[in-house]
């Protein structure tokens, strides 16, 4: 096992004819990064036009549902035809299977909100864009930042297949190590993708509680608690 | 305040056949609060959400203060107007202090200049704001939420209040409790209030005026008074429970069962009683003291007549059991709305 590290090691120092670790990580990086951030530029605006519309929604749920069946490895395989070879086609297709679960969070998110607060914020006089702005992009959020935490994670674990169509990054070195049955290229490979996805993850969660709402992390008030709290009120002197 | 008139009200949803309300016409008084009161599906809440143009009418028109609901911006309006749901629908992310200034809030109002009135409100509606100020939704029980919503309705001063089933979801005791704190509230802030419910009990005890809805149809309109003494049909019998001779004793005034007075009370045997007492108080009165009548004395202090047991039964008996039909008549009415402004209609 450590002399494979070792071996690694000794390549990843000098990959040639590989192209060198530090371009296949920039690149690596800059196709998960475009990919995930276009997904959400598409999803997100997508996902609010359709959420208040039944039927669309019910239709791009499905839809979207049936997508994430495909195998990852047919949209590499479609793009090729269409878009060439290159790092365009590969931010494509891998923006197309990060879509999926921005999109389904967007509209559950939406969708989940109790439609008690929206009709009490439309009856208190808010415009339809502070209803939006105000109640349900806040109250949405959380759930969206988990839907892109889905995706990037799923971005940075597909993003090897790039490589098959010329995107370059870590994939060059798991097909060419493949191709070559050479355990240590592969590694060279397969290591700092499954660093990236873990970090991309514990990055993401970070950011997914920074964007949930201090009123939505407390917790409710137990059975006894709630009402004791209430006859303690009702003692009160009441100044009117 | 406000007075809230609705005139040849109807509302026909799109592929309803029937009108979910039907040629509504009636007036709130200012400072009143006027009971909407129906079985579900009787148009009652349709009715409430046509003022603030949640939904707008098919046809006729809903006036505040004389001005024509539809002739107004419905954003303008609704920051106007106070409204408090069943399900509360406090903003779960927003703290007690952000969902009470919600409204002074989209008008511009930033923390600082509401802070005073936010504690105002929570104190108002029996919250300490020190304790509450700073808390979330999740963490209040339902009837503290509900506290909170009446705060948050009332935030902007609006002059109009509605609500919608607002203490329908409250277990019995909370509710109880809080249509007393809302009857001692709306002492202090005398809003025009159109209160939606299903509940006989709540809407005798709130009511100034009670609306009785059923399929979108006004059936009759009056003080709970009124209405228990003269129900325009069976329907409004069975629903006000008008036959039941306890809630009678209760809500109607003693001069139901008025007849002359024998002594003019100048000489002790008759205690005096307002007008407006309850039946149910001088019964209780009667068993308790050796009287055998108590004096009854109008506002201006002359003497209406006497109520005494046997006049009580009389009254039962010449009705029928239905005390009213005996009793009152219309120029004593004026006198048994209580506490309420004399009825201009």
């Amino acid at each position: 096992m450590f002399e494979l590290l070792g071996q690694m090691w000794q390549f990843i120092q000098n990959p040639a004819p590989e192209p060198s670790f530090i371009s296949e990580t920039v690149i690596y990086l800059q196709l998960c990064i475009v990919s995930t951030l276009l997904a959400i530029v598409v999803a997100l605006p997508l996902g609010i036009l359709v959420a208040q519309r039944q039927i669309s929604a019910f239709l791009l749920t499905n839809f979207t549902g049936l997508m994430r069946a495909v195998p990852t490895l047919v949209f590499f395989a479609l793009a090729y035809p269409y878009l060439g070879l290159g790092f365009k086609p590969a931010v494509i297709a891998l923006t197309v299977i990060g879509i999926p679960p921005i999109l389904l969070n967007t509209i559950a998110g939406l969708r989940g909100i109790d439609a008690a607060t929206v009709d009490a914020a439309r009856g208190m006089g808010m415009t339809s864009l502070q209803v939006l702005w105000r109640i349900q992009i806040p109250l949405t959020l959380p759930v969206v930042a988990a839907g892109v935490r889905t995706a990037a994670v799923q971005i940075v674990a597909t993003a090897p297949l790039a490589a098959l169509i010329g995107g370059a990054g870590y994939g060059d070195y798991i097909i060419g190590g493949l191709g070559l049955i050479n355990i240590p290229i592969v590694l060279a490979g397969v290591i700092p993708v499954a660093l990236l996805a873990l970090l991309f993850e514990v990055a993401l969660a970070g950011v997914q509680r920074l964007l949930t709402p201090a009123g939505l992390r407390v917790s409710q008030p137990s059975a006894e608690e709630a009402p004791t709290q209430a006859a303690a009120s009702s003692d009160q002197p009441l100044a009117a | 305040m406000a007075k809230i008139a609705f005139r040849d009200v109807t509302k026909t949803y799109e592929g309803a056949k029937a009108a979910a309300v039907d040629h509504v016409s009636f007036t709130v008084r200012e400072g009143a609060i006027c009971m909407l009161l129906g079985t579900s599906g009787s148009g009652k809440t349709t009715l409430l959400r046509m003022v603030n143009r949640l939904i707008d009418p098919t046809s006729g028109e809903i006036q505040i203060n004389g001005i024509a609901t539809t002739a107004q911006n419905p954003i303008e309006l609704r920051r106007g107007i106070g409204y408090v749901i069943q399900q509360v629908g406090l903003f779960p992310h927003l703290s007690i202090e952000d969902n009470v200034r919600v409204v002074p809030s989209i008008l511009g109002k930033s923390a600082s200049e509401t802070r005073e009135r936010v504690d105002e409100l929570l104190r108002l509606v029996g919250l300490d704001p020190a304790e509450y100020r700073k808390r979330y939704p999740r963490q209040l029980s339902g009837g503290q939420q509900q506290r909170v919503g009446l705060a948050r309705a009332l935030a902007a001063d609006p002059e109009v209040l509605l609500m919608d089933e607002p203490f329908g979801a409250l277990d019995a005791i909370t509710r109880e409790r809080m249509q007393d704190e809302l009857l001692r509230i709306q002492q202090g802030v005398r809003k025009t209030i159109l209160f939606v419910t299903h509940d006989v009990e709540e809407a005798l005890k709130l009511g100034d005026q009670i609306v009785v809805m059923s399929d979108g149809k006004l059936i009759q309109e009056g003080t709970p008074v009124e209405l228990l003494a003269r129900p325009a049909d069976d329907f409004v019998r069975k629903l006000l429970g008008a036959d039941n001779i306890l809630r009678q004793f209760e809500y109607l005034p003693v001069t139901a069962a008025l007849e002359p007075a024998t002594h003019n009370g100048a000489d002790g045997a008759g205690e005096r009683i307002a007008a407006d007492t309850s039946l149910l108080q001088a019964m209780l009165r009667l068993m308790q003291s050796d009287a055998t009548a108590l004096t009854i004395e109008n506002g201006d202090k002359t003497i209406a007549g006497q109520v005494s047991l046997a006049s009580i039964s009389r009254g039962l008996r010449a009705g029928g059991g239905h005390l009213v039909d005996a009793g009152v008549t219309p120029d004593v009415e004026p006198e048994s709305a209580g506490d309420a402004a004399p009825v201009s209609r």
